[in-house]
């Protein structure tokens, strides 16, 4: 674009030139004297040459333009010219470089009459500018850092006299990662000091404008560095980095300008500084008087162990003496840890937090604070071993978030340590055993009654799927999934059999027992006439052997009778039967396990059978209950009589 | 009332003096009725833990007599016992009839006969009338009605309860003839018919027999098969009188036993009367006060 422009600007000039070379105005007729060496003038005290070197001018990207198209107040003018000239305007043809340059640091100084901001000519040259892509060229990449340095560097009256935050500026960079590149390898491509400022625009860092405005600065960065976020991951997501800046620390916090390295830093907020105050065990907060000490071998050991007090605390500011005083708000882990934050955010506990709620448990509550530890070490609070403490610390009865609980769900800690999971995590020490997290999840807790919560009937199959998948499959395929058992009743999930807490080994006589009173909750009709049968009546005498719910129907994959798949099923039923009857025949299945006598309909023989029995029974019992009951006062009239009878004889057997 | 004269008058047919007793059953009909309390008692206790199994006494129960599998092995067992003394009985019909009376015929018309007679009806209706005050005591022979019910309720109850135990005992074998439903049904008339079994002789069997006033506590005469004659002659006077009558009371006399031996057979008449007693009032409960 440059380039297009330029050659017209010069196609420009060529033309405008065609009737002054008719004025003999042409180059040549300049450098007749110009030419010359020795010719000089004295400006301000001092010898100055005037000499222009034609071979270079002709080597140059201006080559084409006659000596007038710059210094337009020679246009026309008779030769010998007087002097001064007026000062060259770049701006006649690069009118967007000089724009740019007038709103930039350097322009405002120009404007403001500062002797020492720097002009087009102090970073370009003026008669043997280089085109720019050219090694030659004053502002190719190699030298730009000389070019800024002529002023930005130590000792230069620049330096020395404005007010420039950053010091030993040109050294830095030459130490840098960028510097050592360009500089020391030769990869032209490394940033230089334009990269990062620009050309022309150069701000400063405050300005909301400037490149290396806190806000703009990921950009500036991400025009090389554009798979950053991959090496940042979480951090930034590509666009928290620009949308949500002020809670990131910006890459400038880590990567300190002009010293960028591929190792971390000792100055400016590095751990040592802050551990300067914050390794005295007596500091305290000055509003509250909280302990703000941090113990440094505490962060050493935890999982943070590498990662820098600024990367959490990111407001701080480097350029402040307390780099930790423009600190407003509290550490926000979500900055890296983005799911969980945002899982928890969704979460009972942080809906609470969001109300301020005093006992809304945060972050730190659970994972603990500096000494933060991975969930795989033993010593962490998130330790499966330990999560049953943990949560209990608010969720044991009498503790404050059981006192707020209005459900069904009591001494769940204390069930849960004697359930088989709580058996398995604590006595056995089997650490892939589902502890509190595993069911209602670490950092989306919700209730039950929330159709997003993990323990939600909705969801329950596949969380408990999550390590009984083959149990989950098999469910997924009965009669109790919404999408087979078409009902508008309430069909039962896992916990409605198991329980939440309580779960028992499904082989306990215990749990055997009870399971047919949990299938007769709902199946209220069908249990009470399976406790009409044989099988039920062993069974409510507290034995396990005889069938019982499960045995006939299966247990996690009952499906309808009329399912060929059914254990039930024509095919299967005989099958079924002989588990317990290795005799058991087609005929034998047509036992009626669910029988009852008070249906006429239905078992007809079962009805008249019963009541035939009965009527036998109570007739019976009539005619001898009758018989006994008339007998009796004579039976007693015979035994007085007999008494008075034989008074000495009375025990003769 | 001429006949209870005669009876008056025979009363002399007893030598003055004499203690022995007159032997009403004999040693293996005694044997038998002991055996048949045991099995019978033992198929009560383990059967009804099942009939009654909502209660909670009918788990406690199971657990004591060993588990339902356990308690299972002495129901059959004991049926089988019962079946036994069953057989054992019916033999000793046969062998009696060829031994005491000769034809079928003498056996089944005579007057010890268990089959029920017109003298029965009339002794029914004289005891209705007795027990109302409109008449005697009507003088009972041998075996009264109400024993003659007894004795073939017993045969009822073995035919039932047996054969439709049998088919719970072997449901495979069974309903390889019958269909499944029969086992439901064989269920219904198994249990029920138990049920009147042991409701009626532990109530009314009970009290006929022993808790009668004139008999009370206990009439020990199925144990020790001997009864004193005043006794004989005042509850049994038409059997007494045909006695007398033929002059052959004095061969149905035999020596009493020893104190010692009344007092074992006591001893086991309590038993058996207390678990009987127990399994009422447990029924009365299960039926009257947990019944589902």
């Amino acid at each position: 674009m440059r380039r297009a422009w330029m050659t017209f600007c010069a196609a420009l000039l060529l033309a405008a030139s065609l009737p002054a070379a008719a004025r003999a105005q042409d180059n040549a007729d300049c450098l007749a004297c110009h030419g010359d060496r020795s010719l000089t003038t004295t400006r301000g005290g001092r010898t100055v040459s005037l000499c222009v070197d034609g071979k270079k001018f002709a080597a140059s990207v201006h080559a084409a333009v006659p000596c007038v198209g710059c210094h337009a107040d020679l246009q026309g003018k008779e030769m010998p010219h007087g002097t001064p000239l007026a000062r060259v305007e770049c701006g006649t043809c690069h009118e967007k470089e000089q724009k740019d340059h007038a709103a930039s640091l350097h322009g405002q100084a120009i404007a403001r009459g500062d002797q020492l901001a720097p002009r087009c000519v102090d970073c370009h040259g003026n008669h043997d500018i280089a085109p720019v892509h050219s090694p030659s060229s004053a502002v190719a990449p190699q030298r730009v850092p000389w070019v800024c340095g002529k002023c930005h560097q130590e000792g230069s009256p620049v330096q020395r006299q404005r007010v420039i935050h950053e010091d030993h500026i040109l050294e830095n960079y030459s130490e840098s990662i960028h510097g050592e590149a360009l500089l020391k390898k030769g990869l032209t491509v490394a940033a230089t000091c334009v990269s990062c400022h620009t050309a022309h625009t150069i701000l400063r860092h405050t300005d909301p404008r400037s490149s290396i405005n806190r806000k703009n600065i990921a950009r500036t960065c991400t025009t090389c560095h554009s798979q950053i976020e991959a090496v940042h991951r979480k951090v930034i997501r590509g666009e928290l980095w620009e949308k949500e800046a002020n809670v990131l620390p910006a890459c400038v916090d880590c990567h300190q300008p002009h010293k960028a390295r591929r190792v971390f830093y000792d100055q400016g907020m590095a751990n040592a500084d802050c551990m300067k105050c914050h390794g005295n065990p007596a500091i305290r907060a000055s509003r509250g008087g909280r302990s703000l000490f941090v113990n440094a071998d505490e962060c050493a050991r935890s999982a943070h162990a590498r990662t820098a007090c600024s990367q959490c605390h990111s407001e701080v500011n480097a350029s402040h003496v307390r780099p930790c005083e423009t600190i407003t708000k509290k550490v926000d882990c979500s900055s890296c840890h983005a799911d969980a934050g945002r899982q928890y955010q969704t979460s009972t506990h942080g809906m609470l937090a969001a109300k301020r709620d005093p006992n809304a448990p945060g972050c730190t509550d659970c994972h603990g604070w500096h000494g933060v530890q991975l969930r795989k070490d033993p010593s962490s609070p998130i330790f499966p071993t330990n999560i049953p403490d943990l949560c209990a610390r608010c969720h044991r009865e009498g503790n404050k978030a059981a006192v707020r609980y209005k459900g069904t769900e009591h001494d769940i800690i204390e069930r849960y340590q004697e359930s088989i999971h709580g058996k398995g995590l604590l006595k056995s020490g089997l650490t892939v055993t589902a502890t509190c997290t595993d069911c209602h999840t670490a950092h989306g807790v919700l209730p039950m009654a929330d159709t997003a919560s993990s323990v939600n009937p909705r969801n329950v199959p596949a969380t408990c799927g999550r390590c009984h998948l083959g149990i989950e499959e098999m469910f997924n395929a009965s009669i109790h999934v919404t999408s087979i058992g078409k009902t508008d009743k309430r069909l039962p999930v896992c916990n409605d059999c198991h329980t939440a807490h309580t779960i028992r080994r499904a082989d306990t006589e215990g749990f055997k027992l009870t399971i047919m009173s949990q299938c007769g909750k709902c199946h209220e009709e069908i249990a009470k006439t399976y406790f009409d049968t044989y099988h039920g009546k062993v069974s409510q005498l507290g034995y396990t052997k005889t069938a019982k719910c499960y045995d006939c129907h299966g247990a996690h994959d009952i499906r309808a009778i009329g399912d060929p798949k059914s254990h039930l099923s024509r095919e299967n039923v005989v099958a079924t039967c002989q588990k317990c009857h290795p005799g058991a025949t087609r005929r034998f299945a047509g036992y009626l396990t669910h029988a009852t006598h008070h249906d006429p309909q239905k078992y007809p023989f079962l009805f008249y059978t019963f009541w035939g029995m009965t009527g036998l029974l109570v007739g019976t019992f009539v005619v001898g209950g009758v018989h006994t009951i008339l007998w009796l006062p004579r039976a007693l009239q015979m035994r007085r009589a007999r008494r008075h009878a034989l008074p000495p004889k009375k025990e003769a057997s | 009332m001429s006949q209870q004269a005669e009876g008056a008058v025979e009363v002399t047919a007893a030598v003055p003096g004499d203690t022995r007793q007159y032997l009403r059953f004999s040693r293996l009909n005694r044997v038998l009725h002991v055996v048949m309390i045991i099995s019978f008692m033992s198929l009560a206790l383990t059967g009804m833990t099942l009939k009654f199994s909502y209660t909670s006494w009918a788990s406690v129960l199971s657990r004591i007599l060993g588990g339902y599998e356990t308690a299972g092995y002495i129901h059959r067992m004991a049926a089988v016992s019962m079946v036994i003394v069953f057989i054992v009985h019916v033999n000793d019909l046969f062998r009696r009839r060829k031994k005491e009376f000769g034809t079928w015929k003498a056996m089944l018309t005579g007057p010890d006969t268990m089959l029920p007679t017109k003298k029965d009806l009339h002794d029914f209706v004289g005891s209705m009338k007795w027990f109302v005050g409109a008449g005697p005591r009507p003088r009972y022979g041998r075996w009264t009605y109400w024993e003659k019910f007894d004795y073939f309720a017993v045969f009822w109850g073995i035919c039932v309860i047996g054969s439709t135990g049998l088919i719970l005992w072997f449901p495979e074998v069974f309903t390889l003839v019958f269909p499944g439903w029969v086992i439901n049904v064989a269920t219904i008339i198994h249990s029920d018919e138990a049920l009147l079994a042991v409701g009626f002789i532990f109530t009314v069997h009970f009290f006929n027999t022993h808790l009668r006033p004139e008999k009370f506590p206990m009439d020990i005469v199925v144990f020790t098969g001997r009864m004193p004659v005043d006794e004989f002659r005042e509850d049994k006077p038409a059997e007494y009188d045909m006695l007398a009558e033929a002059g052959t009371l004095q061969e149905h006399l035999v020596d009493a036993y020893p104190p010692i031996v009344i007092r074992a057979i006591r001893t086991f008449g309590w038993m058996a009367l207390g678990v009987g007693f127990v399994i009422v009032v447990w029924i009365i409960y299960a039926m009257v006060f947990a019944y589902r």
